[in-house]
């Protein structure tokens, strides 16, 4: 069962097609990568799941059901610069929020003094945001896109400008969230973040959807069958053929290349046969963002 | 509450609640009240003294015709022009006064000559070139043929009534407008077509201010994923319309107590710093009402005016010219980026119509139903200024109602259009924003 599911989703803005016939499913429960370089339209789905701006065409279903008026308060959305009215109490900013989402003025305290305990900051209630630091305006922020329980959280570059305790407190958040049931769209444009995080992806570029699926089953369809290898000794050359590439080779360790036709047990058996002595043999995987930059000059 | 509910009480409240918004509201009618009572304290206070002259007059027509005035006090002299010219200032005098030897007076114009250490006002000269002028004419009458009794039968006096004349051209009995009632209504027109340039470009600034500080925050991301940006740019001109009301409602309230009470001090005050005694003071204000100032009059008059129908349409105006400049200052909120002066760029035509409208005030106060007047309070950019400043003068009410009508269709177009701007423009960033841009914007259907 997918949390949220996009069919052939179009948006043609005036003079571009910001996003051009996207398709995906986001699992239920997941914590999903929604990747693309700046531009890329990853905005543009975006403000369309969150109903700020209407599909042209194509269909959008949350937890099943079409989006419409009331899918915004199943909906978290955290945007990558995020604005609190700065003159505006904390607390009565948050109220402010909690009541558009519809909650009930009860209900919208509860939640509110719920969070700011959690992050140990019951006092900040009668501040106003101007005067509290950045990083406690990001926390407030996150606490406004969450306070409502939603069922999905979208977070676009959420860790952008904030320091890495406070980025890891926010990761630790998601994470808790998550458990709990709440699936998480994590937008951003550095792969690298999402590799740890996420367990799916989606990968767009310029409006259009150029991979999905499972980091790691990416990774494995996209790998090189390149191996590093730690070893005692000289690296017997005599063992390179077209078979075996040497790619890299540093003081340390090599870099080797498998051809297709080959695998890494035939290399390692090769290896052993010579008499290396060997200290670690992993298998390189391509990053993301090697895949994504492969992807783009191929289609280029 | 519903979302739009929402939006305009926090716009409301939190400008209500800050403490510029008190000041504003409960120091203005004061500051106007303290004003009243400045202008008449130090009114009363110039006059109470009276300037000393001293006269050479070589005709001696002065003395024989003498003349009193409380302001003016006069001593006769016959030491010589030169001796008077150096000596008058130590002697304590304010000015000396030379009446010429053998003038023609026959002739109409007569020339007097004075000398003052300090420069005079005009109030004074004329004063006591009127008082000069009486004593000489005086003389004339004495040395002439002229018929005392037949002299005086000649003199007239004009005082122009305006009565009002309803449709069977007969008139309207008790109605009849003294000469007070023309300066309080002009008094009237003026401040309340101000009023409305005021409002227009101070709520109408807070307006597009309160949106800019949205975009450039990006408050707007976070707000239009739960409201509709229209419900967000209408909570933003109610709950401002709402504060500009609140403050009206109150200076309504406020001006005339604390005028009242300013006038009444006033009155006090003239009995009071002249040392007169009560008195003296009622003859103060009697002559008062010789001059042509009469307070109950004034009073009786302010309250003749129709109210009934003056304050709830200056209230539809102030808001219909409220929502018609607000909305397109929201626009404009909406559309620009960090730089300012590309706000200046795009007010400068919601301006021009404001202006025109304020040059084209005191021509309308003048001429209050002739067809510049009919024509700028029926287009509706100028109507918000220009019918309330007909108001005082008993427009038509088919001009009233028709005037309302263009202005409220007017208002509702203004509103779907900014809207419509207001739905791209916050989400633009870092775009020269041009009028053929916004117009592209207008037809977008996203």
């Amino acid at each position: 069962m997918s949390i949220l599911s996009l069919q052939n989703v179009v948006k043609q803005y005036h003079n571009h097609r910001a996003v051009d016939g996207v398709s995906f499913d986001i699992p239920k429960g997941s914590i999903f990568g929604l990747l693309g370089p700046n531009g890329a339209g990853k905005t543009s789905l975006i403000r369309i799941i969150t109903t700020i701006t209407g599909a042209d065409s194509g269909k959008v279903f949350l937890d099943g059901e079409p989006i419409n008026s009331e899918s915004p308060r199943h909906i978290g959305y955290m945007p990558e610069e995020r604005g609190l009215y700065k003159k505006m109490k904390v607390g009565e900013q948050l109220m402010y929020f909690a009541q558009l989402r519809g909650m009930s003025k009860r209900e919208a305290k509860t939640a509110i003094f719920y969070w700011l305990e959690k992050f140990e900051n019951k006092d900040w209630w009668d501040k106003k945001v101007e005067e509290l630091s950045k990083g406690m305006q990001q926390k407030i922020q996150f606490i406004a896109t969450v306070m409502h329980n939603p069922k999905i959280l979208i977070l676009d570059e959420p860790f952008t400008g904030l320091d890495p305790l406070n980025t890891n407190l926010m990761k630790e958040e998601i994470n808790e969230m998550n458990q709990k049931g709440t699936s998480v769209i994590f937008s951003t444009h550095r792969m690298e973040q999402v590799e740890e995080i996420c367990k799916d992806i989606v990968l767009i570029n310029q409006g259009k959807k150029i991979l999905e699926g499972k980091v790691s089953d990416i990774k494995n369809q996209y790998k090189n069958n390149l191996f590093r290898l730690e070893f005692d000794g000289a690296f017997p050359n005599d063992l390179l053929n077209a078979d075996f590439q040497l790619i890299e080779d540093t003081e340390s360790d090599v870099l080797i290349k498998v051809s297709e036709n080959h695998n890494s047990n035939e290399l390692l058996q090769a290896l052993i046969a010579k008499g290396i002595q060997i200290k670690s043999f992993t298998e390189v995987l391509p990053s993301l963002n090697e895949i994504f930059i492969k992807l783009v000059e191929k289609k280029s | 509450m519903n979302k739009l509910g929402l939006i305009t009480k926090r716009e409301y409240l939190t400008r209500v609640k800050k403490k510029s918004f008190l000041l504003v509201t409960f120091l203005t009618p004061l500051a106007i009240g303290f004003m009243i009572f400045l202008t008449g304290y130090f009114a009363s206070k110039s006059e109470s003294k009276a300037l000393s002259i001293v006269v050479l007059d070589e005709n001696d027509i002065l003395e024989r015709h003498p003349f009193e005035d409380k302001f003016l006090s006069f001593e006769f002299s016959k030491e010589p022009i030169d001796s008077l010219k150096k000596k008058f200032s130590s002697q304590g005098f304010d000015m000396f006064l030379h009446l010429p030897k053998s003038q023609d007076f026959s002739a109409e114009k007569f020339n007097v000559n004075y000398f003052s250490k300090e420069s005079q006002g005009l109030g004074i000269l004329s004063n006591v070139e009127k008082h000069v002028a009486k004593s000489i004419k005086e003389y004339k009458l004495q040395n002439s043929t002229i018929d005392r009794a037949e002299y005086e039968k000649i003199k007239t006096r004009v005082a122009l009534a305006n009565a009002l004349i309803d449709e069977e051209d007969s008139e309207i009995e008790g109605d009849r407008t003294s000469k007070y009632s023309k300066q309080i209504a002009t008094g009237l027109s003026f401040a309340m077509g101000f009023m409305m340039y005021v409002v227009i470009f101070v709520f109408g600034g807070l307006v597009m201010r309160s949106v800019m500080e949205e975009k450039l925050n990006r408050i707007v991301e976070v707000m239009v994923s739960t409201v509709k940006p229209f419900q967000l740019m209408m909570g933003k001109l109610l709950g401002v319309g709402a504060v500009g009301l609140t403050q009206l409602l109150l200076w309504m309230i406020l001006i005339p107590i604390i005028a009242v009470i300013g006038s009444s001090f006033f009155g006090a005050d003239i009995a009071a710093s002249s040392g007169m005694d009560p008195q003296q003071a009622e003859a103060a204000l009697g002559e008062l009402k010789n001059q042509g100032f009469d307070i109950n009059e004034l009073i009786k008059e302010i309250s003749a005016l129709n109210w009934f129908l003056i304050i709830p349409v200056f209230i539809i105006y102030f808001l219909g010219g409220y929502f018609m400049y607000s909305s397109l200052f929201a626009a404009v909120g909406s559309s620009i980026s960090e730089d300012m002066g590309e706000a200046q760029q795009l007010m400068m035509p919601i301006s021009i119509p404001v202006i025109i409208a304020i040059i084209m005030l005191p021509a309308i106060m003048n001429d209050h139903h002739g067809s510049l007047a009919v024509f700028g309070s029926m287009f509706p950019l100028t109507a918000p200024i220009l019918m309330p400043a007909r108001l005082p003068f008993d427009p038509p009410m088919w001009q009233v109602f028709l005037s309302i009508l263009i202005m409220v269709a007017t208002v509702v177009s203004f509103v779907w259009l900014a809207g419509k701007i207001y739905r791209v423009g916050i989400f633009m960033h870092g775009k020269k924003i041009t009028f053929k841009e916004l117009a592209k914007w207008i037809r977008y259907n996203y």
